[in-house]
């Protein structure tokens, strides 16, 4: 799958957007996968990761199937990033999203010294990943590049709610949602970090980058492309 | 996707997290009401809203009153306050629909999860795409527009006959019931997915080649398609090869996905493909 890839944006506003995932590969490496894959996502933490989270379970942030009407005025809003780690229970990609080139590649340099045998990717703008890997030490193997939306481009909505909507590559956040958000932003029904976390939960594997999202939340208050 | 129309109080916060924009507020029964031939089963719905369980005759009865006298209710744009959604037991071929689009779901028609494979993220240890090669991801429907097996038949057709060979373990190939010809079974053509990826790989001289191709034949495909393009670096971890073809074909190259080559076979017996790994 490419759901990290194909994120709408330049390389400038991909400066706050670096993911690193470590994967496990079928029939190669999953073998006692689980402890290297919770590892790396331990050792993502004291970089301060803005999410992490895994295909199979989800975000930082989940939606509850149990809220009551109380939640509409006091909603549970904190990232659950040890919550993600426990609930690996099978061999998955898993991801840590960063906002800052520093974090990312200092995470990028301790995972190679833990040496998880584990693919490691980092999924960021093309400069971004090779300052990352010249930090760490790294001489990468491979690189897929994004060549963005062709096609029936007339049927993709404006270039500020793309940017928030491919920030989940599975497309579980709808332009719609991303248009509305945009909208109560700008009407002042709610603050940019409560609309991050709305679209957060629909996010099923974590790789949403909130702070991205709330940035460009706070453009497009002032100027809607 | 079913809407229980006993739970649901047409509050409309279903309607904007539907990714294809299939739930809409019928006026006749005044309820939500998923249109079933967009709906593409991803469950987006499903999983993402979170759901309270209050009473909906309470609920309907307050946004009336409410109604009356020109007041908004307020609620939080993520959740379903009946909890009015329920999954179907999909049946094939509508089942494809959700293999394709809900990405917990299993592919219980193929044996594969994801909606892809594993492509260039785990090439350090899998080989996959070597030197001198490049493996293409041909994406269809993303980001959100969705898209109907029978115009990625036209792509998968256009590449057979160019002679482009398809990976064996991609959920789509296994769908093919002629892969020499890239024709994919008669019964799912008319399904709509929110998204498949075509992957195939062909030596760096022929890249040129299959993006045009790739053009001529998306003209004809109502939807969206999303290149990827994947190749090894060099020993110095530089890639100076297919870089200079898409820029010369004008893509400006902003992003990509960077393989650090630290993955390394430690299985003790290789497994069946069918017991893999869920893929980002």
């Amino acid at each position: 799958m490419t759901n990290t890839l194909h994120r709408y944006g330049d390389a400038e506003s991909f400066a706050d957007d670096y993911i690193v995932f470590a994967s496990p590969s079928r029939g190669k490496n999953d073998q006692g996968s689980i402890p290297k894959l919770k590892k790396f996502l331990e050792m993502a933490l004291p970089f301060k990761p803005v999410n992490i989270g895994d295909p199979a379970h989800g975000g930082a942030l989940r939606p509850s199937k149990n809220e009551t009407v109380i939640s509409h005025w006091h909603r549970d809003v904190k990232p659950r990033l040890r919550a993600v780690i426990d609930g690996i229970d099978e061999p998955a990609s898993v991801a840590a999203v960063f906002d800052n080139l520093e974090a990312a590649e200092n995470f990028l340099k301790t995972v190679r010294e833990a040496d998880l045998c584990l693919s490691i990717n980092i999924s960021a703008s093309i400069e971004g990943a090779r300052k990352c890997c010249r930090f760490a030490g790294i001489e990468p193997h491979s690189i897929g590049y994004s060549l963005g939306f062709e096609g029936k481009i007339e049927k993709l909505p404006n270039t500020q709610i793309l940017a928030l909507t491919t920030m989940c590559g599975h497309g579980m956040i709808s332009s719609s949602l991303g248009k509305k958000m945009i909208d109560w932003v700008k009407e002042g029904r709610r603050t940019p970090a409560e609309a991050v976390t709305y679209m957060a939960r629909f996010c099923s594997c974590g790789i949403f980058n909130p702070s991205r999202a709330k940035r460009i939340l706070e453009d497009a208050r002032k100027k809607m492309e | 996707m079913k809407i229980n129309a006993d739970k649901c109080v047409a509050c409309g916060n279903c309607i904007y997290v539907c990714p294809v924009g299939a739930i809409y507020v019928d006026p006749v029964i005044k309820r939500a009401t998923v249109d079933r031939n967009e709906c593409v089963e991803c469950y987006a719905c499903y999983n993402g809203l979170s759901s309270e369980h209050l009473n909906p005759v309470l609920v309907r009865t307050v946004r009336k009153l409410f109604q009356m006298v020109r007041l908004r209710f307020d609620p939080e744009p993520d959740i379903c306050p009946t909890a009015a959604f329920e999954a179907e037991d999909l049946q094939w071929p509508r089942v494809v629909r959700r293999a394709f689009s809900d990405p917990r779901a299993t592919h219980e028609s193929t044996g594969v999860q994801g909606r892809g494979t594993e492509e260039v993220k785990t090439n350090d240890v899998t080989d996959r795409v070597k030197p001198g090669e490049v493996g293409f991801t041909i994406e269809f429907g993303r980001p959100g527009v969705g898209v109907r097996f029978r115009d990625i038949q036209k792509m998968t057709q256009a590449l057979a006959n160019a002679n482009v060979p398809f990976e064996k373990k991609n959920p789509l190939t296994l769908l093919m019931s002629d892969v020499s010809t890239g024709t994919l079974r008669a019964d799912i053509l008319d399904e709509k997915i929110l998204s498949a990826i075509v992957e195939i790989k062909v030596p760096v001289d022929r890249t040129e080649e299959v993006i045009q191709l790739v053009h001529e034949v998306e003209k004809d495909i109502d939807s969206v398609v999303a290149l990827g393009v994947g190749t090894r670096c060099d020993e110095n971890g530089e890639e100076h090869v297919v870089a200079p073809i898409l820029e010369r074909l004008g893509y400006r190259l902003e992003r990509a996905k960077t393989n650090t080559g630290l993955g390394r076979i430690t299985n003790s017996v290789e497994k069946s493909p069918k017991e893999g790994v869920a893929v980002l």
